[in-house]
This record gives structure tokens, C-alpha cells and sequence, in this order.
């Protein structure tokens, strides 16, 4: 729950900085044709419920026992229930108690959970831990069984039950609320809106209060559901005043009389029915809607690329004619193309790229953040993100065309002979498991050891990539150790089945300056010892020369310059390598560049 | 862990409190008409004196509650103001139908909405369409509505199953089981629907995470990433829906006794509600929290073993 609050938080708060259109998402809702008819049906039921009196055709109460499990005819146009009762003109009566049953509760909610949610969300505190304690205890209740405890005290009513009931809904709200105000809080726009001295209340309603609204409405729509099954099944219990029809009453009146006209047992249940799915239908496309405004106004956008047509890719900068492979080239990478997504909102992130590593050879592939770098790496190995694909191009791994193989191919690749060392440790250890389980795992099933032997294997491993207690490393969960420990546990399971290729990707970024260096070393080490192929993607120019034999250097998805390191050093061709080297050549030290720039993925 | 479950203990104990005083508070701020209901409109003045001071309402709200505290925390839960059984011996034989069918219900909307949610996030594609589609509609569909629906096809039209009634376990395991098949199918078929969703989305988010990137990498096989990496990540998620999932089985199940005739906890709340047998009512919600804190207990703890990071916080 809290993560999907907190995505639709950054969600909403992408759409203010950038739409400045009122209410995107229910434009985008109506505009969506399963949204559209939700909302039209919805409309319906509301409309014929508030016009009940009046087309009603006859009194929902009289009586005619002559009609008592009448089929449909003229007189009862959906036949007559097991009293002699009009069927048709009960539904439509009903209708209109049945949803202001729903309404209060829904009400009641909304003032309760929006207002404490505020409050706790934006002055937190003391409060803030009152109503999270209240909201706890009150999500631990069975409603169901609390409103029949209380049915003396609160009379045959069922107004009153469903009060109590939007008491017991309120933390739905609150706890959403409380999440998505404390997500836009710290939002740039509203510390500029409070530095320039706006009071906390104008903040609210200028920029909380828009930033929630959206969500709240998906919420409303789903209390809305709950709340109708609620009051139907306290009505079908037979707790509710006989004199109302309701939609639950007249299940609870058909289910007695079920042998005298099953029939209409169908009719009440199939206005909640649809009801309340018009209402999670409506919530799902107000909710789809939120994800397209942020797919509209994210993807393309966090690459810093523009959104190019599936048309436009045709006229695409000619390929030149591929160059030959290098002479024992372990990689050979040639026309390589990578896109996001589909039809017209396609992306591509890497537009034709040609590569080459050869055996023992380490080769930098720098460039800033968004040059598709990264997106290169992870389709050498077949691991791209969801949304992603080769467009186009080849990639020959010592001789064998990998676009063109299969998973399980693949799979025997991956691990034995390609490794990957990945750019944040921490977050690329699973949570859940030891460390050294997540060792031996791959040691068992891509080598085949026995369990003893991969134990010891993966300890030699730890002991190899520098970790002074591999044991206690072994036995600890990954939140347990460091980043430059985990990291060194992320080499040790990517050398562990020495491997012809490395591909290390921003393995230093996410360290501090000491813990790269040492990093580093090591990296240089076990390639040397190894003589492994190595790919370092890097934006860190110091990175480069401290290693690299070779440089390929990137911007906006293409290759604009390679060469040996000390000839680019020395003479770089291309604007953008000139302009990537000038830290260094204003004399800053070497890996002081890591500091400026690549923002976090 | 340990200290961890012992907190989480603490806290069920804390709210078994707060809810029941809360509960005592309400129901008994109001016994005015207590006598009369009982004894009906002609009795006389002294015997509605009688009446209360027989029962105890005659004295402060303070002691009555002292009173029921102590009692309650000894097992003596009071006695029926209407069959003065103990309201202790009335839980025990109605206790045992309903979790039956709570507990079937649960083990059957673990297992179904584990597989059909994972299927979903692995699989995509019409697999996928299908199970957001059953989404909306098991959501839509009041589980009482459904099991009328169950009643008038399975039970009076096909006659395949008994459309009405409890055999305990002892009696016959057969019919104890034939008797719960259309219950407990009545109540998961919500519960089924929404958790899938929601182990959906959690299995999806896992599977974009970077470790699991880097383990296929490694080389492991998409059943292992997904069996055992993906599924223990999602797991916490799933397990949170599922205490929620606890929670609105047992109000599915109150209306569920109603359809299928089952004497469980249920149909006792419903006939002690109509009667406004308060001391029996009392004892039901003193159970039922009882049995949602000890899910919310366990769930805590399984989450612990399995998300060895929840034990620290």
C-alpha cells in the first residue's frame, strides 16, 4: 500500500511541475472507452436512483398477491417478488437508499481520514503517531461483526451503522492521504512556495490539496463498492427497517422466498454487481490514467531523449559499412540499436552502435548520464528492462550471433563465460537471502558442484576479491555489510566462473572515493590474473585512464570517437571527447569528476 | 526475532483491550430497555428491578466493566442474558464451524492467488487480460450473492451438494468437507480475486529490481529467479493482503452462515444482534479479535523469517 501511494505521490508531482492542464487524468479517463462506459453506467444508476419517485411505476410497497412470483409481463416489467411486490420499481426505489447509505459512509470517511491524513502528513508528531496507532487498531477490526455488536445501540436505521462504518473505512483515506502529503512535503515546489514565506495553510490548498485529489477520487471510487456490499450484506442479515427497500433487503426478501420466484434473486444482485464494478472499473482507469500522464511526461524525459516516431526511425543517419571485426575480438558489436516502448511513444536510447573488445583487453565505454551506455551493457547481455528491445544490429560473442539465441543458450552464456559486475551494490543483492547463498546458488546449478564444494569455491571467492572474514561475510544478509563489501561480493560471483568477459557497469559510482580506489585495484588485478575481456562502462573520465587499454566514447546513443587510451587521452577528435576531458585537463584530480554528475538511477 | 514477535504481541494484547473496552463501553452505555426486552411489556415495575439487579445493571458502568474484566480474563466470558448458557460454552461449540471455513477459505486464497498472480506477472500478455478482468469482477460481485447464485445451481438445480447445513469433522470427515465446498468457494471467490491482483503487482515489482537483473546474469534458471527470489520478495506483500484478506473473511462469513444455514459464530452474532443478547455479542468480539490478533502474530512472524530485514526495525 505505502509503495503504491508513494509511486502515485512522485507521480502527481512530475504532473504538476510539467501539465499545467487542471484535471489531466479524468480527461484521460473519459477519453479511454472501458473508463468512459464505467462512468456513463455509473451516471445511469445515479440518475435513475434520484429519479426513482417519479418513474417508478408503481408503489414499491403495494401489495398484490395475485402478482406474488409474477414472471415479467406488462403489469411488472421485471415480474413481481415473492410478496406480490413490483420488482422493477423496488430496484429503482432502492437504488436511491441503497447509494445514500453508501454516500454517508463514504463521506464520512473522506472528512475523517482526509483531514487527520493532513494533519499527521504535514505537522506530523505527536498526532501523527495518535492517528497512525488509531488507524492500526481500526483496520484490525471486522466491520461486520462490530456494526452487528452495535445494531441495539444504533436502532434498525441504517443510517447510523453506516456512520460507524465510515468511522471503521477512514484509515483507507488516511493512511493514503498521509503518505501522499508527506511524499509532496519535501517536493521542490513546496519548499520554494514556504522559503518565500506562503503560510502553511494557503501550501495545503494550493499544492497538497491538488497533488491528492486525483488518488483520493480512485479510493473514493473503491469505498464506494465496499460500502454498497457492506449496507447489502447488514440489510441481507435482515438488520436494516423493512419499510426501506434497499438492494441488500431485497436479496434477504428473494432468498425467503426462493422457491416461490428464484428469479428474483438475480435482479438486486445484479445492480450491485454493476454498480460497484462501474465504481473499480472507474477507479482502475482514473488509476491508468495516472500511469499515462507519467509515462508521458517520464520516460522519455529521464533519458533526455526525445520521443522519436516509429516513422522518422526510417530516415535514420545511414549505417556506414560495418567495419571488419578486430583481430581476436571476444566481442564484436556491430549497427546495435536498443528502443523503449511501442508505436508512436518509442524511445530510442542507443542508435546504432559498433564495439569491439578483444580477449584480455579492457575497453572504457564512457559518456555522460543517458547516452545509452548502460542500455549498450544490458544488451550484450540480454537483460534489458521491461519495455525494451534490440531494434536492430548484431553482437557477436566469440563468434556466436547473441540476438539470435535462445534463453536457455543464453542462460548457459550468462555466468560461465559473460559476467556482470552492476553499478549499486547494495540494491543488487537480494534482500532476502545470505550472501553466500547468493554465491553458491549459481555455483550449483551453472557449474553443477556439489553443495560442500561450492561452499568452499564461494569462500575462496571472498577470500580472492579482498574480504578479510569471508566467513562472517558468508553467513551476514546483505543489509548486514557495506557497499564496497558488497561490491566485492558482487565481483566475487562474477569471476566465479572465470569468465572470458566482464561487463562492469559504473562498478565504483555508487562508493566512496577510498572504497574506489581499492575497487579498482582489485578490478585490475583479477583482469591481469585472469586475462579477462573487460567492458567498463563509466562516465569517470580517471576511471578510464587509470585501466582502460581502449576508449569508446558515447553521447545520444551513437559511438563518436574510439581509440587506445593514450592517443584519445592525447588527441581526442570529437567536441564532446574534448569537452568530457577538460577536468582533467585543468589539472583536478583524477577521480574528483565523480562527484559532479550522474544522477542516481 | 524473538524481541521482535514479543513487540508484536504486545501490541495484539494492547488492542484486544482497547477494542473490547471500547465495545463494553458502547453496548453497555445502554441497557435501559434491557429488562423489558426480557421479560416483555406487562411485567411489573419490581420485576424489572428484579431483572436488573439479577443481571447487574443496576450498578455503576465502572464496576459491571471491572467486573467483566476479571471474569473474561479467567475464561468465565458472563452468561446468555436470554438462554443463561455460559458464554463461554455457547463460543466453544460455534468457535470450531466457523474457522473451518475461515481457515479453508484462507489455505484456498494463499494457493490460488499465489499461482494465478505470479502466472499473471511472469506470463502477461491474454493471461494476464483474464486475471484483471476476474479482478474486477470477483471485487464487484458481493460474496452473499454469490453463494445464492451457488445455493440455485449446484445445490436445488444440479443436487450435487448439500445447499444447506454443518456436519461437524468427528461425525463424518466426508460431509464435513462435502458441507464446506460451496461456503468456502462462496467466500473466496473476492478474496481470491483481489489478493491475485495484489501478488501481481508485488511479483512485477520484484522482477524489476536490480538483483534480479544480476542473478540472471548469473545464470540461473527464470524458475529459480522467480520461484525463489521472486516469490520470497513478494512474499511480505502478499502476506500483508492476506491478514487484511483474514479480516474480511470473517464478515463474509457472518452473511455466509446466513445462505448456507451453518451454526457458526456468524449466525450466533446475527441472532444475539436481533435479540440484543449483549453479553453473548461481547464474547463473539472478544474471540474474533482474539483470532485476528493471533493472524496478525503469526503473519508478522512469517514476514520476519522470510524478510530478515523486518526483524530489525
Amino acid at each position: 500500500m505505502s509503495g503504491a501511494s508513494r509511486t502515485a505521490v512522485s507521480r502527481t508531482a512530475v504532473e504538476r511541475g510539467r501539465d499545467t492542464a487542471r484535471w489531466p487524468v479524468l480527461r484521460s479517463v473519459t477519453s479511454d472507452a472501458i473508463g468512459a462506459t464505467a462512468l456513463l453506467v455509473l451516471l445511469i444508476v445515479i440518475a435513475l436512483s434520484l429519479l426513482a419517485p417519479w418513474i417508478a411505476p408503481n408503489d414499491p410497497n403495494l401489495v398484490r398477491i395475485d402478482m406474488a412470483g409474477a414472471p415479467p409481463g406488462v403489469e411488472y416489467l421485471l415480474g413481481g417478488d415473492g410478496a406480490g411486490r413490483d420488482i422493477l420499481s423496488r430496484l429503482l426505489i432502492a437504488g436511491g437508499f441503497t447509494l445514500l447509505g453508501a454516500f454517508i459512509a463514504v463521506a464520512v470517511s473522506v472528512v475523517i481520514g482526509v483531514v487527520t491524513g493532513l494533519i499527521a502528513g504535514y505537522f506530523g508528531r505527536s498526532f501523527d503517531i495518535a492517528a497512525n496507532t488509531a488507524s492500526e487498531a481500526l483496520m484490525a477490526l471486522p466491520a461486520m461483526i462490530v456494526l452487528l455488536a452495535l445494531f441495539r445501540t444504533l436502532g434498525s436505521s441504517m443510517y447510523p451503522a453506516m456512520i460507524v462504518f465510515g468511522v471503521m473505512l477512514s484509515p483507507l483515506f488516511f493512511r493514503l492521504v498521509r503518505g501522499l502529503v508527506i511524499g509532496v512535503k519535501n517536493e521542490l515546489f513546496v519548499d520554494a512556495a514556504r522559503v518565500s514565506g506562503i503560510g502553511d495553510a494557503r501550501i495545503i490548498g494550493r499544492h497538497i490539496l491538488i497533488a491528492i485529489r486525483e488518488p483520493v477520487i480512485v479510493q473514493i471510487a473503491i469505498a464506494g463498492g465496499i460500502a454498497i456490499v457492506m449496507q447489502s450484506g447488514l440489510e441481507f442479515l435482515g438488520l436494516g427497517d423493512p419499510r426501506i427497500p434497499t438492494w441488500g433487503g431485497m436479496l434477504q426478501d428473494a432468498f425467503d422466498d426462493i422457491s416461490v420466484s428464484p428469479l428474483s434473486v438475480v435482479w438486486p444482485g445484479a445492480s450491485i454487481g454493476i454498480t460497484v464494478a462501474s465504481l473499480a472499473l472507474l477507479g482502475n482507469a482514473v488509476r491508468d490514467g495516472l500511469q499515462r500522464v507519467d509515462d508521458r511526461n517520464g520516460l522519455a524525459g529521464r533519458a533526455g531523449l526525445p520521443i522519436i516516431p516509429d516513422t522518422a526511425r526510417a530516415d535514420h543517419a545511414p549505417t556506414p559499412a560495418p567495419a571488419p571485426a578486430l583481430e581476436d575480438a571476444i566481442l564484436a558489436v556491430r549497427g546495435l540499436r536498443v528502443d523503449y516502448g511501442t508505436g508512436a511513444r518509442t524511445a530510442e536510447v542507443v542508435r546504432g552502435v559498433d564495439l569491439d573488445v578483444r580477449r584480455g583487453e579492457v575497453l572504457g565505454l564512457v559518456g555522460e548520464s543517458g547516452s545509452g551506455k548502460s542500455q549498450t551493457a544490458f544488451a550484450i547481455l540480454g537483460l534489458l528492462g521491461p519495455g525494451g528491445r534490440i531494434a536492430g544490429g548484431s553482437i557477436l560473442f566469440d563468434g556466436r550471433e547473441l540476438t539470435a539465441v535462445t534463453p536457455a543458450e543464453r542462460r548457459k552464456l550468462l555466468g560461465r563465460r559473460i559476467a556482470y559486475v552492476p553499478q549499486e551494490p547494495l540494491s543488487n543483492l537480494d534482500p532476502s537471502f545470505r550472501v553466500g547463498f547468493q554465491l553458491v546458488e549459481p555455483l550449483k546449478a551453472v557449474l553443477g558442484l556439489s553443495a560442500d564444494q561450492a561452499e568452499r569455491r564461494a569462500l575462496e571467492l571472498l577470500a580472492a576479491v579482498g574480504l578479510p572474514e569471508p566467513r562472517r561475510v558468508f553467513d551476514a544478509y546483505p543489509h548486514e555489510i557495506s557497499g564496497g563489501m558488497a561490491q566485492r561480493v558482487l565481483i566475487a560471483g562474477a569471476i566465479a566462473c572465470d569468465p572470458e568477459l566482464l561487463i562492469a557497469d559504473e562498478v565504483t559510482a555508487a562508493l566512496d572515493v577510498t572504497t574506489q580506489a581499492e575497487i579498482l585495484d582489485l578490478l585490475r588485478e583479477l583482469q591481469k590474473e585472469r586475462s579477462m575481456g573487460v567492458i567498463l562502462v563509466t562516465h569517470d573520465i580517471g576511471v578510464v585512464a587509470d585501466l582502460c587499454d581502449r576508449v569508446a566514447v558515447m553521447q545520444d546513443g551513437r559511438i563518436v570517437e574510439t581509440g587506445d587510451v593514450i592517443e584519445l587521452f592525447a588527441r581526442p577528435r570529437h567536441p564532446y571527447t574534448r569537452m568530457l576531458l577538460e577536468p582533467e585537463l585543468d589539472d583536478s584530480p583524477l577521480r574528483e569528476s565523480a562527484h559532479h554528475g550522474e544522477a542516481r538511477r | 526475532m524473538t524481541p521482535f514477535l514479543l513487540r508484536r504481541l504486545l501490541s495484539g494484547v494492547v488492542l484486544v483491550f482497547m477494542v473490547t473496552t471500547i465495545t463494553f463501553l458502547l453496548m453497555y452505555a445502554s441497557t435501559a430497555d434491557v429488562a423489558r426486552n426480557l421479560l416483555g411489556e406487562n411485567a411489573t415495575a419490581d420485576q424489572l428491578a428484579a431483572k436488573e439487579a439479577q443481571l447487574g445493571l443496576d450498578r455503576p458502568l465502572y464496576e459491571q466493566y471491572l467486573d467483566w474484566l476479571g471474569g473474561s480474563l479467567t475464561g468465565d466470558l458472563g452468561t446468555s442474558w436470554f438462554t443463561s448458557e455460559p458464554v463461554a460454552t455457547v463460543l466453544a461449540a460455534r468457535v470450531p464451524v466457523t474457522l473451518s471455513m475461515v481457515i479453508g477459505a484462507m489455505v484456498v486464497t494463499a494457493v490460488a492467488s499465489a499461482v494465478l498472480g505470479v502466472a499473471a506477472a511472469v506470463r502477461g500478455g491474454w493471461f494476464d487480460r483474464i486475471i484483471q478482468v476476474v479482478g474486477v469482477v470477483g471485487f464487484s460481485l458481493p460474496s452473499f450473492w454469490v453463494a445464492l447464485m451457488l445455493v440455485l445451481g449446484f445445490a436445488i438445480s444440479l443436487r450435487l451438494l448439500p445447499a444447506t447445513g454443518y456436519v461437524p469433522f468427528s461425525e463424518s470427515p466426508a460431509d464435513w468437507a462435502a458441507t464446506l465446498v460451496l461456503p468456502v468457494t462462496a467466500l473466496v471467490i473476492g478474496g481470491v480475486a483481489a489478493s491475485a491482483q495484489q501478488v501481481r503487482g508485488a511479483t512485477i515489482d520484484v522482477l524489476r529490481r536490480d538483483y534480479v537483473r544480476t542473478l540472471r546474469a548469473r545464470g540461473l534458471s527464470e524458475a529459480s529467479v522467480v520461484c525463489r527470489h521472486a516469490l520470497r520478495n513478494a512474499a511480505p506483500a502478499a502476506l500483508n493482503i492476506l491478514s487484511l484478506q483474514f479480516i474480511g473473511l470473517f464478515g463474509g462469513a457472518v452473511v455466509i452462515e446466513r445462505v448456507f444455514a451453518i451454526p457458526g459464530l456468524g449466525s450466533l452474532t446475527v441472532n444475539s444482534a436481533l435479540l440484543g443478547d449483549v453479553p453473548v455479542l461481547l464474547g463473539v468480539v472478544v474471540v474474533t479479535v482474539v483470532m485476528l490478533v493471533t493472524v496478525n502474530v503469526v503473519v508478522d512472524g512469517t514476514t520476519g523469517w522470510v524478510n530478515p530485514k523486518a526483524r530489525v526495525q
